[in-house]
């Protein structure tokens, strides 16, 4: 295979990769980095170097799109990113401090949790509970556009969707992913705040917690232009086909065969690290 | 105080899509430039010895990108693509003191010092 075959087919790769990131809600990062280890045989650090970039990209390329709808909360975001960003900075710390094959089996648990999370059911509001005293001095408060209005809400349990953010910051780092399934968990499960505020805030998120850890990947030699070019630029291509055809179609068996291949992926990630071949 | 705040968020969104769009042109650039050059075999990342050092600083990129080297227009491409959501924080901070809330300028310096600290830290 010469360089261009091989870059035609990185790139038709995450192209893919982009697409089923955005349909499954999952991110880019989570699909590209198996696919470059286990069928092209990458080394899991240019794999999650490369990752990296295209996270940035594709998270800051559709904030545009989520801010329209009105649902993001750019204070809750903002403080959040405290945590997200000190976790990114110990999280690059730890992928040159643990082996290859541990980044592996932790990315595999990774893929099957996001697999997961990505089919709960959206549950029911959460109801009304008193205001957290801690959030409304922090002003983690707001309102979104609800088919009755615009309703309120208030951030609950601000201590445990801080540290919660801290452990997503941390795998963002070590993985090269956005983390986005992590993310959500802090806001709509620990914080209790509505689902689409949740969502929308964490890819807001994603690229500034990637940012934080993109400098020490670039000088450990993480990022190598041959990979990381193929690789952003179809994740971002891909995404943003992807996020186009979610507005237009119902897209339920789609993404349950996305789910399905996530999880043989995440599967097939344990067991190659746990096997030494990663 | 609502609307100024979707407002700002407008104003970051945009602002982040073309950081992207921008970082993503020059990387285009530099990848035809560097499949043109580049004939032979496919590249060894197989085998982890990490890039070539002159790709991994800022400075050096940017003194490569300029004579024209494909590697480090891509490198540079990507630099600008990092500092897209750095520069959101500044815009998020200088927003913030528009709105006069104080609390949430130091908020929004903190996680820029973070950013800046591991920028610095790692060169």
């Amino acid at each position: 295979m010469n360089t261009a075959e091989f870059s035609l087919w990185i790139c038709l790769s995450s192209i893919l990769a982009g697409l089923l990131g955005s349909l499954t809600g999952l991110g880019g990062g989570v699909v590209i980095v198996p696919v470059l280890t286990l069928i092209f045989h990458i080394d899991i650090r240019y794999a999650i170097g490369a990752s990296l970039v295209s996270v940035i990209a594709t998270s800051s390329g559709a904030a545009a799109a989520y801010v329209r709808e009105g649902f993001s909360n750019i204070r809750i975001g903002m403080f959040l990113e405290i945590a997200t960003t000190l976790g990114a900075l110990f999280g690059a710390y730890l992928t040159a401090k643990v082996t290859t094959h541990s980044i592996g089996i932790v990315f595999g648990i990774v893929l099957l949790y996001s697999a997961y999370a990505s089919f709960r059911t959206k549950h029911p509001e959460h109801g009304h509970t008193s205001p957290d005293p801690l959030a409304m001095r922090l002003k983690m408060h707001g309102t979104f556009p609800s088919s009755t209005g615009d309703e309120a809400y208030v951030a609950q349990r601000v201590p445990a969707g801080f540290s919660l953010m801290f452990a997503a910051g941390t795998l963002s780092g070590l993985l090269g992913i956005g983390s986005g399934a992590v993310k959500v968990l802090a806001m709509d499960q620990a914080m209790r705040l509505p689902f689409k505020v949740s969502t929308t805030t964490s890819n807001f998120m994603i690229g500034v917690t990637a940012a934080a850890s993109a400098g020490i990947y670039l000088s450990r030699g993480y990022i190598s232009p041959g990979l990381a070019m193929p690789v952003m630029l179809g994740v971002l291509g891909g995404s943003l086909v992807g996020s186009k055809i979610l507005v237009n179609a119902e897209v339920k068996t789609l993404r349950l065969v996305f789910g399905v291949v996530i999880v043989a992926l995440g599967i097939e990630m344990i067991f190659n690290s746990v096997t030494g071949r990663l | 105080m609502q609307l100024t705040d979707q407002k700002l968020e407008v104003a970051i969104g945009r602002m982040l899509q073309t950081g992207v769009m921008l970082a993503a042109l020059v990387v285009l650039l530099g990848g035809i430039l560097y499949l043109r050059q580049s004939t032979g075999p496919r590249p060894d990342y197989i085998h982890f010895h990490g890039e070539i050092d002159n790709l991994r600083s800022p400075a050096k990129i940017v003194v490569l990108a300029i004579h024209g080297n494909p590697e480090a227009i891509i490198q540079f491409g990507l630099l600008l693509l990092i500092a897209t959501p750095i520069v959101r924080v500044m815009v998020a901070a200088a927003g913030f003191l528009i709105e006069k809330d104080h609390m949430y300028v130091w908020v929004s310096l903190a996680v820029l010092a973070v950013l800046l600290f591991s920028l610095w830290r790692s060169h």
